[in-house]
């Protein structure tokens, strides 16, 4: 029968059910079963997703032991982030997507979020650490489709002011309405006008397009678009970034997450902590009926937990 | 070198807009006394004397100017009185709006500041036209004129001195590719051409010319070119010779029948606070004149007086 530590000790060390593994606990056992190795013997010989009989030990399983690393190294990887320049950190994803076959998607969102002024301190800060404009290396490694969109967006530096001419968003409107109708589902990524637009204008007149094109056709321009992901990306993080930011975190804590997926709450986390971590909780709330915070709770553990609650601007459970 | 002579001592801003005011005044302007004063300042000098003028008259002085003088001479005073970083954005936005986008304008500013400079320019437009170059650009051309033209402006350009010699000799024989098969405007020649530093694309047209003997722009001259390749030749002469690409625009516009007062109102006063004492010693070098001597040839008047004294002796 185990004991309440061995549970413990199980939850604490089998990335079950949470992310982050709680340091607390092991402290305390590791503690408690000083001058007692029966009780660690004894969970050696129980806990087979760790360690398996092998000859005279219990070895430990390498498997179980990388995904361990990750679990113990959330903390790490979040107060590291944190600490670094945000252009950096920045600089820093951008080049794993490019090099390290990151997901676009998080391309799009350093593109698509940041200030002109934010995005030009990471496009600087690339330079400072790779020795190339992002724009070449982007441009050069993206050969594909994509490849128009994401070089047209990580190029932006676009006006800030809130000058909207309503004339000229209305008629974009029917550009983006023309060119869906006209473009095959996998060529309107590479539409000149669709990327035009999307990459060039100011976020006010973008949303005022956005606004004009739902008033027009009865439908959010998303649902138009939802033959391309990285296309509908693109919108949502240019309209709602806090929605956008949203559904990054709630793919995290889904059931089969995968590494990027996870990786993601970590990135959003520090990236918004100073930034919109409010308007975030807000969306979070909206679209998924539960509180960050609680939702943060329930299911990461020990230290990353404790750190995530921080930047969610929350004290701890 | 800039070719701009100022005197030394140089008088007070006040002193300059008195002397500004007394050619206005009266019958018709005084253009040898505005001459005299605003084509012998700095851009700091010139911009202290459009606050003093505005202050102690009450009256823009640009706007002054273009009620006092006109035509060619007019334009060109009124492009050289702001500092280099308004003109260009000023010119930019000229050249957009025009009834066809006047691409030289746009390919020399995107493409001979330095990365630094080309974001002043672009900062500066944004403050004036409450619209990024880049869409402006973008929304105003359209096929092969925007690709090249938007990748131009919008890339924000590695400016270090690193090399990568095996990147050179692949880019170089990706660029013969395209040319070979005639698709001057393929997305390759544009990616290389934009994205790449100048160091780097000076070491891939060094190869270039190695592997084909041939340099990159005589080897896109074809028979009748049309605007796209012009641009293109221009596009790469801005980003690694811009001496050589100026002085040869001078030159065609001095030496050959017909005038361009626009371009070599350009030329003159966006280097001469800049360069210009390198391209007149090439333009010399090759044209068997000076440049004074070109210019006075081809102008008259004020607005050929103008210029020479910009050109400096």
């Amino acid at each position: 029968m185990a004991t309440d530590e061995q549970l413990a000790l199980t939850r604490a060390l089998s990335g079950d059910g949470g992310l982050g593994v709680e340091e607390s606990t092991l402290v305390s056992i590791i503690g408690k079963w000083r001058k007692k190795p029966e009780h660690i013997s004894s969970f050696r010989k129980s806990f087979n997703r760790l360690f398996s009989i092998t000859g005279h030990i219990e070895k430990c399983e390498d498997d179980h032991m990388q995904k361990l690393v990750m679990e113990f190294s959330r903390f790490h990887q979040i107060t590291v982030l944190w600490a670094m320049h945000p252009h950096e950190r920045d600089a820093r994803w951008a080049n794993q997507v490019i090099h390290k076959n990151h997901p676009s998607s998080i391309l799009v969102e350093i593109a698509s979020t940041r200030s002109a002024e934010e995005l030009l301190g990471a496009r600087r800060a690339y330079q400072t650490l790779f020795h190339h404009s992002l724009e070449e290396d982007v441009a050069y490694q993206v050969k594909d489709s994509k490849s128009k969109l994401l070089v047209g967006l990580v190029s932006a530096y676009r006006y800030e002011g809130q000058k909207v001419d309503n004339d000229v968003a209305k008629s974009e409107v029917k550009a983006l309405h023309n060119a869906l109708k006209t473009a095959g589902a996998n060529k309107i990524i590479e539409n000149d006008e669709v990327v035009r637009i999307l990459t060039t204008r100011s976020k006010p007149h973008l949303k005022a397009v956005f606004k004009y094109y739902k008033e027009l056709h009865g439908k959010y321009l998303e649902e138009d678009l939802s033959g391309d992901a990285l296309l509908q990306q693109t919108v949502l993080c240019l309209d709602s970034p806090a929605s956008y930011f949203s559904q990054v975190i709630n793919s995290a804590f889904k059931e089969g997450a995968n590494h990027a997926e996870t990786e993601g709450l970590s990135r959003v986390m520090v990236s918004r902590s100073d930034v919109d971590i409010e308007e975030i909780k807000e969306a979070y709330a909206k679209l998924y009926g539960a509180k960050l915070a609680d939702v943060i709770s329930k299911k990461t553990r020990g230290y990353f937990r404790d750190s995530l609650l921080s930047l969610a601007g929350e004290s701890k459970a | 070198m800039a070719t701009l002579s100022i005197p030394n001592p140089v008088p007070s801003a006040i002193e300059d807009a008195e002397k500004l005011r007394k050619a206005f005044q009266g019958w018709g302007t005084d253009e040898k006394a505005m001459i005299a004063v605003l084509s012998h300042r700095d851009a700091a000098q010139r911009k202290q004397i459009k606050i003093a003028y505005e202050e102690q008259y009450k009256e823009k002085l640009l706007k002054r100017i273009e009620s006092e003088i006109s035509g060619h001479f007019e334009r060109a005073v009124y492009r050289w009185i702001f500092d280099p970083v308004e003109r260009q954005a000023i010119m930019a936005n000229i050249a957009i709006k025009n009834n066809v986008v006047d691409f030289p304008v746009i390919i020399e500013i995107a493409c001979v500041n330095s990365s630094n400079e080309l974001l002043a320019v672009k900062q500066v437009y944004q403050s004036l036209y409450k619209h990024s170059m880049e869409e402006d650009v973008a929304s105003h051309t359209t096929g092969d004129f925007r690709k090249l033209l938007f990748a131009l402006v919008g890339t924000y350009r590695y400016d270090g001195e690193e090399i990568n010699t095996e990147l050179a000799k692949t880019e170089a024989k990706i660029l013969n590719d395209a040319i070979t098969k005639g698709e001057y405007n393929s997305d390759e020649i544009i990616r290389i051409l934009s994205t790449r530093s100048k160091a780097q694309l000076h070491a891939t047209f060094n190869c270039y010319k190695d592997a084909h003997n041939l340099s990159i722009t005589k080897a896109l001259s074809t028979k009748s070119p049309n605007d796209f390749v012009i641009a293109l030749r221009a596009a790469i002469r801005c980003r690694t010779t811009p001496t050589k690409y100026f002085e040869k625009v001078l030159r065609n516009i001095l030496q050959k029948s017909g005038m361009d007062e626009d371009t070599l109102t350009r030329v003159i006063v966006m280097h001469a606070e800049k360069d210009l004492k390198e391209i007149k010693e090439l333009f010399q070098t090759r044209a068997n004149m000076t440049l004074e001597q070109a210019v006075a040839k081809k102008t008259s008047g004020d607005y050929e007086n103008f210029l020479l004294a910009l050109i400096g002796n």
